[in-house]
């Protein structure tokens, strides 16, 4: 059995930054497990631009946002083995994976999850209708198109008006397809406003907010679609359905962090992200297991999974440097009023850096409020926010003096509370 | 001109192609899907039923209770996945005691083994997540889960081996007797026959009715299903039914052979022998339902849902044997539940009408066993590093959730049955069956027939053709 | 009159614009400045950044992704795509290699937006 100091599962953009966090700290004994034939993950497939504006200040595509972390891999000399999937991670960082050259057995001491996340398939929606050709998740769909060269379809109906919807709506429309309307559940699109503007209006896509595909028709190939208004609770609106005829539809319904290996590993995940629960070193609850990037939770910027990302390596090479740290205290980060999740879930103001970025997304769409911080019942901080979007991860930053004022600290909360005029 | 047509190339057709082909005969099997298993056979719960419920002295009741005796030895001659693991009859009552009693002197009668009616502590002990409301049920330790289509496939390639051929994408339109020879035609072609097995499933009516005055009639009674996550596989042990009512068994949780838990199925006539739809309402009966059996139901954990037809007959009951008034026509049609346990059973009978209508010779070299590829998954880890020394594609994986590899792919395509559409390499390597639902696989896998097959990406299809995954190059409207 | 959506943050302003009897523009609805600035260049000069493939050859990959090196007029993108229809290209390539020049007059080159080596490198 192969030994080494840590082990990173997944060369997406997660993955590479730790891989760069940790080495910063002085481990070089690493290796990156990367499933496919190159590095970057998922954003060798996003060959639109609008990454890089926060960690590089310039607007950058998803391939030349990775080939930045490529050639720091690459100059660092950091081991990759491309064309390995990990089948197995025990809880005491037994690896087992597998490439075309046989089996790989490696015992880490340390771990770096960053599997990244994948979207939601039709299944799970559980829509009616027939099982025709011509239904994909608009990430396959943007497989295809930017890596194979092939459109899907000719007449296009996107559900879901995330991020990744608008953008292949775009896509699809530039390469000569029609795209005849993107369908959204909620009353508002979880989707930058940007891309509603560059890829739905510029091209005339109309934008159907709380309306959903209620049934699927076609025999061989989709025919088209059914789609319904809904009510408050999401439910149909009886009589208003509406058929769109189509020969693809394309499924933006959300992402879910890719944990398989993680409850291998008897990592516990939070049941709001379906990432794993972390503590402020983003370490699991299994010791010397790291998470980060989207397997961790959902982003909506590829520079806060790089920058959370270092974070985990350098975590990881101090857990390397140092396994077994001073007692901790476990001081637990709730999401109060407003607030659908955090990151980390735990914290130890004892052990912690200077400042440590806490990241939420809140629950609905917030318009004039505040984002409070508590200190059990004390208010420590308060921001104003003009807006605040399910779609758009928020962040509080804890400063470690915050803590001399209050010792005995025994839970944090973070809340998004609407502005009275008290 | 052949000997034996078979039309139709499901569970039935497929086993009795694999039972003819003990014999010195030329049988050809005609299929209009682009893969056996494509019709009914591949979207049915998969069970191998004990037979208590069949109405005594029926063809229903004899098939089925031979039928179950003959699945351990089948699947592992022919190497498909199946496990006995019994089933319970749930009484929620304790006036639906008497019904338990009734469905055990029934089965007793069709010759049931081991048949008892348990109590709660028992069932609870079998059982840990039954619900609460559970008072006794029938336990039916002969009872089984097997994989339909893996099944069906396992059959077919068998035949293959012993010299059946297969026509896939044949449809047939007419069917005519003329000079003691079946005439059989369609847009592919036609061909001659001494003898006609109709196997056609939901449309056996129809080719029967172009022969014989005798009509009959075949009503499709949908069935829907919801398929849930492995993780939710061992929610329950056994296969659960509740009381069975006029439209048949009723909705039942099982787990299946590969592992899911599947829940389902509805009951309705329809008149649209295509309609394989899932309904808001069905899928909406069949939680509802599949609720009262356990304590909580993890719906959250569906991963997909779909319908099957069951191909229903007139009089209710398997219609199977020569026809009374067309010599050498054999129909096996109306094979509804419990028809995937009849299958051997019926293939059997079948066999011998055709070998005493023929008098044909048994093949002194005939093969009877059939082995599937290995699968990465069923490996150990020693056996999994001889097989990528062996063949590295065993280390490329494709399909994530399922550990398929790149090996099994190409292992389906160049199988007996040169399959190539999607479908067809998903019913044999499990591809894209996971709780992904093919978003990580459907990415790898046309690219391996597009260039096994050196075709294209966008003429690499779904089921047959029309159903091509992807329409031009990018641009190419510009 | 006119409408426009603000892109410049999660709130979308819904900016109207219209002329006055100067002939001035008068951009309403906006909740801060950068409404105004994004008002302007929208009805003066919108432009976007157009981000496509070409194919490649002799690479893992059959799709190079390219882009504009900068972002080109509106009423320019249908004809940008259209001049890269039947454009092939060999690998090696590296990220911000020139692959047409000047696209449509505009000023602004497509350039190559991933390194992508030659299989036969890759191989060696």
């Amino acid at each position: 059995m192969q030994t080494v100091d840590l082990a990173i599962i997944g060369g997406g953009p997660a993955g590479m930054a730790a891989a760069i966090g940790a080495h910063e700290q002085g481990i070089e004994d690493i290796v990156i497990l990367e499933r496919e034939n190159a590095l970057g993950g998922i954003l060798n497939q996003c060959i639109h631009n609008g990454f890089g504006l926060h960690a590089f200040k310039e607007e950058l595509t998803g391939p030349e946002y990775a080939e930045r972390y490529i050639r720091k891999v690459t100059e660092l000399g950091i081991p990759v083995k491309l064309g390995t999937m990990v089948l197995d991670i025990t809880p005491d960082k037994e690896i087992t994976a597998v490439n075309p050259k046989g089996m790989l057995h490696i015992r880490a001491k340390a771990i770096i999850l960053a599997m990244g996340c994948r979207e939601r398939p039709r299944g799970a929606l559980n829509i009616p209708g027939t099982r025709p050709v011509g239904i994909y998740t608009a990430g396959t769909a943007q497989k295809f198109v930017n890596l194979n060269g092939y459109l899907p379809g000719r007449e296009v109906v996107i559900l879901g008006s995330g991020d990744i919807g608008l953008i292949m709506a775009r896509r699809m429309t530039l390469e000569g397809a029609e795209v005849k309307a993107v369908v959204e559940l909620m009353p508002y699109s979880t989707g930058l406003k940007r891309n509603i503007v560059q890829c739905l209006d510029d091209y005339d896509i109309p934008l159907l907010l709380s309306h959903t595909v209620t049934e699927i028709i076609g025999r061989h190939r989709i025919e088209g679609v059914k789609v319904s208004a809904v009510d408050e609770n999401q439910m149909p609106v009886p009589g208003s359905e509406q058929f769109i005829s189509c020969d693809t539809l394309l499924l933006s319904v959300g992402l879910l962090p890719e944990n398989e290996l993680s409850m291998a590993a008897d990592v516990s995940l939070s049941p709001v992200t379906g990432g794993a629960v972390v503590n402020e070193r983003l370490e699991t609850t299994t010791p010397g297991i790291f998470a980060c990037g989207n397997v961790l939770h959902v982003h909506d910027l590829v520079d806060f999974v790089s920058e959370e990302s270092m974070l985990a390596g350098r975590n990881a090479a101090r857990y390397l440097q140092n396994p077994e740290p001073a007692s901790r205290r476990e001081i637990p980060i709730r999401s109060g009023q407003g607030v659908r999740y955090t990151v980390p879930s735990f914290m130890d103001p004892d052990t912690m850096d200077e400042v440590l970025t806490i990241r939420f997304r809140v629950n609905n769409v917030y318009r004039n409020c505040y984002i409070c911080l508590y200190f059990d019942a004390d208010r420590v901080y308060r921001r104003k926010a003009r807006i605040l979007t399910p779609g758009e991860m928020e962040s509080v930053v804890l400063k470690k003096e915050m803590f001399t004022e209050h010792k005995g600290v025994s839970s944090i909360t973070i809340t998004a509370e609407e502005a009275t005029n008290a | 001109m052949v000997d034996v047509a078979v039309i139709g190339g499901g569970i039935i057709g497929c086993s009795i192609a694999r039972e003819l082909s003990r014999l010195r005969l030329r049988t050809v099997v005609l299929e209009k899907g682009s893969d056996v298993a494509s019709g009914s056979s591949k979207a049915n719960s998969g069970i191998v039923h004990g037979g208590y419920d069949c109405i005594p002295g029926t063809l229903k009741a004899r098939f089925n209770v031979l039928g179950n005796s003959m699945f351990d030895k089948r699947s592992k001659t022919l190497d498909f996945p199946f496990k006995r693991i019994g089933s319970l009859v749930l009484a929620f009552h304790e006036e639906e005691r008497i019904h338990l009693k009734k469905l055990l002197q029934q089965g007793i009668q069709n010759g049931v083994s081991d048949l008892r009616v348990i109590e709660a502590e028992e069932i609870r002990r079998m059982e840990p997540n039954i619900n609460d409301a559970v008072v006794a049920a029938l336990y039916v330790p002969t009872g089984g889960i097997v994989c339909p289509y893996e099944m069906t496939v396992a059959f077919a390639e068998n035949a293959v081996k012993n010299g059946v051929e297969f026509r896939l994408g044949f449809y047939v339109e007419t069917v005519r007797k003329q000079n003691e020879l079946f005439t059989i035609a369609g847009p592919s072609g036609d061909l001659t026959a001494r003898v006609l097995i109709n196997a056609a499933g939901l449309y056996a009516d129809t080719i029967n009715n172009m022969l014989s005055s005798k009509h009959f009639t075949i009503t499709p009674r949908r069935g829907e299903y919801c398929l849930l996550d492995k993780t939710e596989g061992s929610l329950v042990n056994h296969t659960l039914f509740q009381l069975p009512t006029k439209a048949g068994k009723g909705i039942l949780v099982t787990p299946t052979a590969d592992g899911n838990l599947l829940l389902g199925p509805t009951s309705d006539e329809i008149m649209d022998k295509e309609t394989t739809a899932t309904t808001f309402n069905g899928l909406r009966e069949v939680l509802q339902t599949a609720q009262a059996d356990v304590q909580s139901l993890p719906t959250g954990k569906i991963i997909t849902s779909f319908t099957g037809l069951r191909a229903a007959s007139d009089t209710d009951d398997f219609i199977i044997g020569q026809s009374p008034d067309v010599e050498n026509l054999i129909n096996v049609a109306g094979i509804a539940s419990p028809g995937l346990t009849s299958a051997p059973a019926i293939a059997e009978y079948v066999y011998s009408l055709v070998k005493k209508i023929t008098r044909a010779q048994e093949k002194p070299d005939f093969q009877p066993r059939r082995k599937a590829f290995p699968k990465f998954r069923h490996m150990s880890a020693r056996e999994r590093s001889e097989a990528i020394a062996k063949n590295p594609d065993y280390g490329q994986i494709v399909c994530r959730c399922e550990q398929v590899t790149k090996a099994e792919v190409l292992a389906a395509i160049r199988g007996p049955l040169s399959v190539r559409d999607l479908d067809a390499i998903k019913r044999r390597t499990r591809a894209g069956m996971g709780r992904c639902q093919g978003g990580f696989c459907l990415m790898r896998i046309p690219e391996i027939v597009a260039g096994e097959l050196h075709i294209p990406l966008n003429e690499v299809t779904k089921n047959g053709s029309g159903t091509n995954l992807l329409t031009d190059p990018n641009k190419q409207s510009l | 009159m006119k409408t426009l959506t603000c892109i410049n943050c999660p709130i979308g302003c819904l900016l109207t614009v219209s002329v006055d009897e100067h002939e001035n523009q008068c951009i309403k609805g906006n909740l801060c400045k950068r409404g105004i600035v994004y008002a302007k260049a929208e009805l003066t000069n919108p432009t976007r950044t157009v981000t496509s493939t070409v194919r490649l050859r002799n690479a893992a990959v059959s799709q190079l992704p390219v882009k504009t090196s900068s972002p080109i007029p509106k009423g320019t993108m249908r004809a940008c795509m259209l001049a890269l229809k039947y454009i092939e290209v060999s690998a090696p390539v590296a990220a911000g290699d020139v692959i047409i020049e000047n696209v449509c007059g505009t000023d602004t080159d497509i350039i190559a937006t991933r390194s992508m080596p030659a299989i036969t490198d890759l191989h060696a």
